[in-house]
């Protein structure tokens, strides 16, 4: 277990209720930990909700802070990751004078070598779009201040676990009042050190 | 349809009878099946459809009109913790449920369980500022096991099955429901009550796994200096018994938190006292010295552990514990035991060997004979002119014999009653624990009464902490609540002083607390009481108020300057505790 602080992404898996976002919310701001980025999203389970949260903390912290949230009663399972660990993107929308584009930088070259997607060009502006990792997104913005960056704007994280299967099959354990014995309910007893959930 | 549906989608509920009720009638429907008979509460404009509905309901459920709401929360939890059920709370929106939010974060941090019903506002009018609307959802979210607003009847008869259910099972706690006012207005087609027994998304017990027992269980057999601390869970979990054929069997020690108190009768032979910053000497030094440790349905508290660093470095450590995120929260456990104790404690007692620990345990013995000398013997039979707290525990013991229920404040007479009260019986010693809420005493002491009215209720307060929550002697006037209070005026705010006195190089800042009279407050509210600041006077008043036939108050003048030992400073390891 590290002792330093790193980037996780932590994925909630929820009932679609009123209020849970300021339930899961302030078990952060408690601890005064910083959410570098919060997505919320259906997941692939029709009425359960998916929060996507990246931090930057220790994984000791990274671990409690999942069991409380997990125990949260609305809450249905909460698994937390290492970058390595999971497929993730973000989006990123950039807005720059179509003039400024069109005479100084040649746009083709720009759209291939950053992946970028032109959504908008208007006479006075264009609008770029790109699907990346935080360092990708970010060198476009550099590339494109001196050309008068108008706006940019960059989603959350949204990101899929490498090692997960899918959630219907937790979902059907969940639901049964009286658990099999089949139910791995001490899971998070059985891998202490390195464990994915509770 | 998705699988996911076919899965959810429920088999019909066998037809019940249909009739039209209003909102309000359903949430004393589910009180009444859920088998509800006291209610603490405060009426007020949104929740005044309840109240009304409750007029027709008064032969049925019994409501205690409390004078301020914080005075209703913890009354309620004064019953969940006497009755072992859940306490039931009437509040209003806006102030009202405002006045429950220090309650609230007790019961969360005492895990008390409570339902507590806050009217609100019109749905129409939410979110505009209307009059008494305050965004209690919101406020209560982090001092809640669950909350819901209510905006249409329809809802209340399941979102209470859920919050009853939610509230007790598990690691119990509170749960706060708030209905609209018109929800609590709106007629609706009643169906009955389901109670709840399963949410998809709560698992409130695990199905116990027994490799860890068996784990647990083989350090346990090898241990030769074997330790058992208990906590709350052991009485929430109503495993009394089953904890006490566990440590009989292998014969180890045990020590108590002061929320696990009470649970093990204070002359069992294995009873080797209190843990924490003014447990006993013993228990505090021996930490540091076991090989193996094993918690029982408690959760490391800092005033119970000290300093982390050097907390039982020594020792392999078995948490057993309902609540997964408490094992490794705060002490890292070398096997955990999730699981309900009454489950997890029978399996552990059948693997462990039967033993005895005689040497280790006249350690802890041998301690206790230093802390008798240099701390309970002046404590518990001063030479001085003024009273000690500790010597009128003492001759409440001799006079209760152990079997009263003690509620207490918060602050040196709360350390000195759970030193000294001796008990015979569970879930007789109600305190604040975790939230250590002065004000709580009073309050909670009636609630206690009202959960265990065959028993004798005793609250012992501090002069700060009753002049907190006094309004309530209104309440035990008029409900005729028979519980004796004896106050133990030092004339300061004891803990703080001796805090002062110890760490701040004696500069008494605001701890000198002026008290009104408080036999002649009692009396104008129609409550015997006397004061006493004589020796010879201290038996026979308490067999007196003991005696008395109704509520009584009794104030007791103690030394102004006393100090509760021992003592784990702050920031300081549980071996390193100060004898004076």
């Amino acid at each position: 277990m590290s002792a330093n602080k790193q980037e996780f992404t932590i994925t909630v898996y929820t009932e679609n209720q009123i209020g849970l976002l300021n339930r899961i919310a302030i078990m952060f701001s408690r601890r005064k930990i910083n959410i570098e980025s919060l997505n919320t999203s259906p997941s692939e389970v029709e009425g359960i909700h998916r929060f996507t949260i990246v931090i930057n903390e220790t994984e000791d912290v990274v671990r409690k802070l999942s069991r409380q949230i997990e125990k949260q009663v609305e809450i249905l399972k909460v698994y937390y990751n290492t970058n390595e660990e999971i497929i993730w993107q973000e989006l990123a929308l950039y807005k720059v004078p179509t003039d400024e584009i069109a005479e100084k930088v040649k746009v083709e070259r720009l759209l291939r070598e950053y992946g970028a997607r032109a959504v908008v060009i208007r006479k006075d502006y264009t609008v770029f779009e790109t699907t990346g990792q935080r360092e990708e997104t970010d060198r476009l913005v550099q590339v494109l201040e001196p050309f008068g960056l108008i706006e940019f704007v960059r989603s959350a994280r949204v990101a899929i676990i490498k090692g997960s299967n899918s959630f219907h099959e937790k979902l059907k354990e969940f639901e049964e009042t009286e658990p099999s014995e089949e139910v791995i309910e001490n899971e998070f007893l059985d891998k202490q050190d390195e464990v994915f959930s509770m | 349809m998705s699988s996911i549906e076919a899965l959810t989608e429920k088999p019909a509920p066998r037809k019940k009878a249909i009739t039209s009720i209003s909102g309000s009638a359903a949430v004393l429907e589910a009180f009444l099946a859920e088998g509800v008979d006291t209610i603490f509460g405060y009426p007020g404009g949104a929740i005044m459809p309840i109240y009304d509905a409750l007029y027709d309901y008064q032969e049925r459920l019994k409501h205690i009109l409390v004078r301020h709401e914080q005075g209703g929360i913890h009354a309620a939890q004064g019953y969940a913790r006497s009755s072992g059920t859940t306490g039931v709370v009437f509040a209003t929106s806006g102030p009202g449920a405002t006045n429950l939010v220090t309650g609230l974060a007790d019961a969360m941090i005492d895990s008390t369980p409570l339902v507590c019903i806050t009217g609100q506002v019109f749905a129409h009018l939410l979110g505009t500022d209307a009059f008494q609307e305050t965004d209690v959802i919101n406020i209560t979210t982090p001092v809640t096991k669950w909350n819901y607003q209510v905006t249409d009847a329809t809802e209340i008869p399941s979102v209470l099955a859920k919050a009853f259910y939610i509230a007790k099972s598990g690691r119990p706690g509170p749960v706060l429901i708030d209905i609209t006012k018109n929800a609590q207005l709106q007629k609706f087609d009643y169906e009955g009550y389901t109670p709840c027994e399963h949410i998809r998304s709560y698992r409130p017990k695990p199905i116990v796994r027994k490799e860890y027992i068996k784990e647990a269980a083989a350090l346990i057999n090898q241990a030769k200096k074997p330790f058992v601390l208990f906590g709350q869970g052991v009485i929430l979990g109503k495993a009394e018994k089953e904890f006490q054929a566990f440590i009989e069997k292998s014969g180890i020690p045990a020590a108590w938190t002061i929320l696990g108190l009470s649970a093990l009768p204070t002359d069992h032979p294995l009873n080797v006292g209190m843990l924490g910053m003014h447990g006993n000497y013993g228990p505090n030094v021996l930490t540091n010295e076991c090989d193996v440790l094993i918690a029982v349905g408690m959760r490391f508290d800092d005033r119970v552990t000290g300093r982390l660093d050097k907390y039982a470095k020594q020792a392999t450590i078995i948490h057993l514990d309902i609540d997964p995120a408490e094992i490794d929260k705060n002490v890292k456990a070398t096997v955990g035991v999730w699981g309900d104790c009454k489950e997890t404690l029978p399996l552990l007692t059948e693997y462990v060997e039967q033993k005895t620990h005689s040497e280790w345990l006249q350690k802890f013995k041998d301690y206790q004979a230093e802390e008798d000398k240099t701390v309970i013997h002046d404590e518990l039979h001063p030479t001085t002119d003024q009273m000690t707290m500790g010597e009128v525990i003492d001759s409440l013991n001799e006079l209760t014999g152990g079997n009263a229920i003690i509620v207490t404040d918060v602050g040196q007479h709360q350390m000195v009653a759970c030193r000294y009260a001796r008990f015979n019986n569970t879930r007789s010693n109600i305190t604040s624990g975790g939230l250590g809420t002065m004000g709580f005493g009073l309050p909670a002491a009636i609630g206690a009464k009202f959960g265990a009215p065959e028993r004798t209720v005793v609250a012992i307060i501090g002069d700060g902490g009753f002049q907190m929550t006094l309004q309530e002697l209104g309440t035990i006037m008029q409900a005729e609540v028979n519980v004796k209070i004896i106050i133990l005026n030092n004339r300061f705010l004891g803990m703080v002083r001796q805090w002062q006195q110890l760490f701040h190089d004696k500069r008494y800042s605001f701890v000198d607390i002026a008290s009104p009279d408080f036999v002649m407050l009692a009396k104008s509210y129609g409550i015997a009481g006397s004061s006493i600041e004589d020796r010879k006077d201290l038996k026979s008043t308490l067999k007196k108020m003991l005696e008395h036939n109704g509520s009584y108050l009794l104030e007791v003048i103690v030394g102004k300057e006393n100090n509760v030992f021992p003592m784990v400073p702050q920031g300081c390891s549980v071996s390193e505790i100060r004898l004076k």
